[in-house]
């Protein structure tokens, strides 16, 4: 066997046989492109084995659900088949289209989707063209270090840190006491909720949003700025003429995996984080329809609201990917 | 012009290119160095507050707190809470139980998520396309919470380890990852392999797993961190004590907490301390391994965007 190998180790590397290795390979590659379900099971069934629990995951944990999504035009019995009894049509859209309570998280699911997309998605580019102009590598590294450490931490102790900094006798109102204003309970006050939640997305998010970019900025040739630089662009033109192109790519996809994930604004912190008095701004999509889902047991009713959102975000997704294509030339497949 | 003749024109660029540094460097450029730095710092500190922050309350007295004059350094210092929280059997349960859920979800994640990607990376395999479609579809598309949890309970993973370890055990970003690293795997090796006679599960266990071993470690850190921080699936299927993982033990605190201030007791201040305690030993292990695992991290997400 090792005799046979090195003998055509080293006959590659002779010209006279490297040309005639080509053809082969292209042969087979041919052969196998045709190849019938039976010849491919046969030779590689060693490697569909690998597939088999994976698959059998996704079905069950994925599609199976996404096929449960039928119990929204379903009547659903506790206990009954997990596919509901009997066709209600479209009953249960019927009763949220018609639910005051609906619309009001919807718009509260809308505001906080557009203010996270509008305040919290662009920061991670600004904090990185910043960094690319940091100098000092050990500088910069200490700040990426320091940033990305929010994101580790579970969402339970992000939650338990805004209550903590906005409780009565927290850092934000020593602060507000400092400056001779009465202290605000903020976890009491719906108004001061859209703030509260964005600043904390901010906190936590911004710093590791910066790595897709960073690693952007560093395929951008270097050329270009001395080209730039010798036809006289100053920084600024620099970087609204080459960096910011050159990282636009990576900006496009990021910008359409968040429209897609617009209406799935972030469900286990707010959970965590509001109470009654708030629902009025803080209550969005997912956390009602986890009220009437599983606390209240509306199983069907709350399916109907989940489907209707799903197909909204894949929807979104979709079109927003549509765009980019057609407009930018860059697109997530 | 460079390339006609390359000694003439290259010491009159690199002079060009001098000359616009300094004259950048001496104007606005300078100022806008410092600020930038100073507001760089400036974000550090913000960043970290919280957590300096929330060690100070730990080491506090009750008193302190609620008198609001706690931001920086602990006033009152007190270590009868961490002794108070550390006797606690049931915190010690849940955290023993995080343990035990981590490592079990990782190595179940760990499994699929390999396999699946090294068959997947293959690029002759047959209905590959189709195979990887399915897996991606699921990221734009899911079943949602309601049915999701009809078929948690139906299964009967209710109040059992199951509920948590297997519904998560593949994520398709982290498949991708593995994916793409698969792919850009040198095929030279495994041909040998196996024209030394090793099968496909040779090849795969003897040459890529051990071969692989940043990328391995990469996804066992992203799955086991996700597992570690996770708390909403125990939230839903767990309702015994005994069962919570730790982050289950830090939201009842948590929510406890909220309730007691809507009735305007004062038990809030207490009960600030005591969180602050808690949160502080469920991030001690986390702030521990950070500096060693945060650039397997970068790495590991950058190894994803590489696929776009």
């Amino acid at each position: 066997m090792t005799t046979d190998l090195t003998i055509d180790a080293s006959s590659r590397n002779t010209s006279g046989l490297e040309t005639v290795a080509p053809p082969i390979k292209e042969r087979r590659r041919r052969r196998r492109s045709g190849q019938s379900w039976r010849d491919a099971l046969r030779k590689d069934w060693r490697l569909y084995t690998f597939l088999i629990l994976p698959v059998v995951f996704l079905v069950i944990f994925r599609y199976l659900p996404m096929a449960g999504n039928i119990i929204a035009f379903r009547r659903f019995r506790p206990g009954g088949s997990l596919f509901g009894d009997y066709w209600v049509g479209f009953y249960y859209f019927e009763m949220f289209w018609n639910d005051p309570t609906f619309w009001r998280v919807f718009s509260n699911t809308l505001i906080l989707g557009a203010l996270t997309l509008l305040i919290v998605f662009p920061l991670p580019i600004v904090l990185a063209l910043l960094l690319n102009e940091v100098r000092s590598r050990r500088f910069k590294r200490a700040v990426q270090t320091i940033t990305y450490l929010p994101h580790f931490m579970s969402i339970v102790i992000v939650a338990g840190i805004v209550l903590q900094l906005t409780s009565l006798d927290g850092t934000i109102n020593q602060i507000i006491r400092a400056v001779g204003s009465d202290a605000i309970s903020f976890m009491q006050m719906p108004d001061w909720f859209r703030t509260i939640y964005v600043g904390s997305e901010i906190w936590q998010t911004v710093g590791w949003g910066t790595i897709l970019y960073l690693a952007a900025l560093t395929t951008i040739d270097d050329q270009l700025y001395e080209a730039a630089r010798i036809d006289g662009a100053n920084r600024w033109q620099q970087t609204w003429h080459i960096t910011l192109p050159g990282i636009r790519p990576t900006m496009m996809v990021l910008l359409i995996l968040n429209i897609g994930s617009f209406l799935a604004v972030g469900f286990e912190k707010i959970l965590l984080l509001y109470n009654p008095l708030l629902y009025p701004t803080a209550d969005v999509i997912s956390t009602y329809l986890y009220r009437v889902g599983i606390a209240s047991g509306s199983y069907s009713y709350s399916t109907a609201i989940g489907l209707f959102e799903a197909i909204i975000g894949l929807t979104l997704v979709l079109s927003a990917n549509a765009i980019s294509r057609r407009l930018v030339g860059s697109s997530l497949w | 012009m460079v390339t006609t003749d390359p000694t003439a024109h290259v010491p009159d660029l690199a002079a060009v290119r001098n000359s616009m540094r300094t004259i950048k460097e001496t104007t606005g450029y300078k100022v806008f160095k410092y600020a930038n730095g100073a507001f760089l710092a400036l974000v550090c500190v913000v960043t970290l507050y919280p957590f300096v922050n929330l060690v100070a309350k730990a080491f506090s007295s009750e008193g302190a707190i609620a008198a609001g004059q706690v931001n920086l350094i602990p006033r009152g210092f007190n270590i009868t809470t961490f002794a108070a929280v550390m006797s606690d059997d049931m915190f010690w349960i849940n955290y023993r139980n995080t343990v035990v859920y981590t490592v079990v979800a990782t190595v179940i994640a760990m499994a699929m998520t390999t396999t699946f990607a090294y068959a997947l990376a293959k690029k002759h395999l047959k209905g590959r396309s189709f195979f990887v479609g399915i897996a991606v579809f699921t990221m734009f598309f899911s079943g949602g919470l309601i049915p999701n949890y009809l078929l948690i309970n139906s299964l009967g993973f209710k109040n059992s380890i199951w509920a948590i370890v297997i519904p998560n055990a593949i994520s398709v970003f982290n498949l991708l990852i593995m994916k793409s690293f698969f792919e850009n795997f040198p095929p030279d090796l495994e041909e040998a392999a196996s024209i030394d006679g090793l099968s496909t599960y040779g090849v795969f266990a003897r040459i890529v797993l051990p071969l692989s071993k940043a990328v391995l470690a990469t996804m066992v850190l992203f799955y086991a961190v996700s597992f570690w921080n996770s708390w909403f699936a125990a939230f839903l299927y767990m309702d015994k004590a005994e069962l919570y993982p730790v982050t289950i033990y830090l939201r009842n605190l948590l929510a406890a907490a909220t309730s007691m201030e809507d009735m305007g007791t004062d038990n809030v201040q207490i009960a600030s301390n005591v969180q602050a305690v808690t949160m502080v030993l469920t991030v001690l292990p986390i702030i521990c391994v950070y500096p060693f695992i945060q650039r397997y991290f970068v790495s590991g997400v950058m190894l994803g965007s590489v696929k776009g």
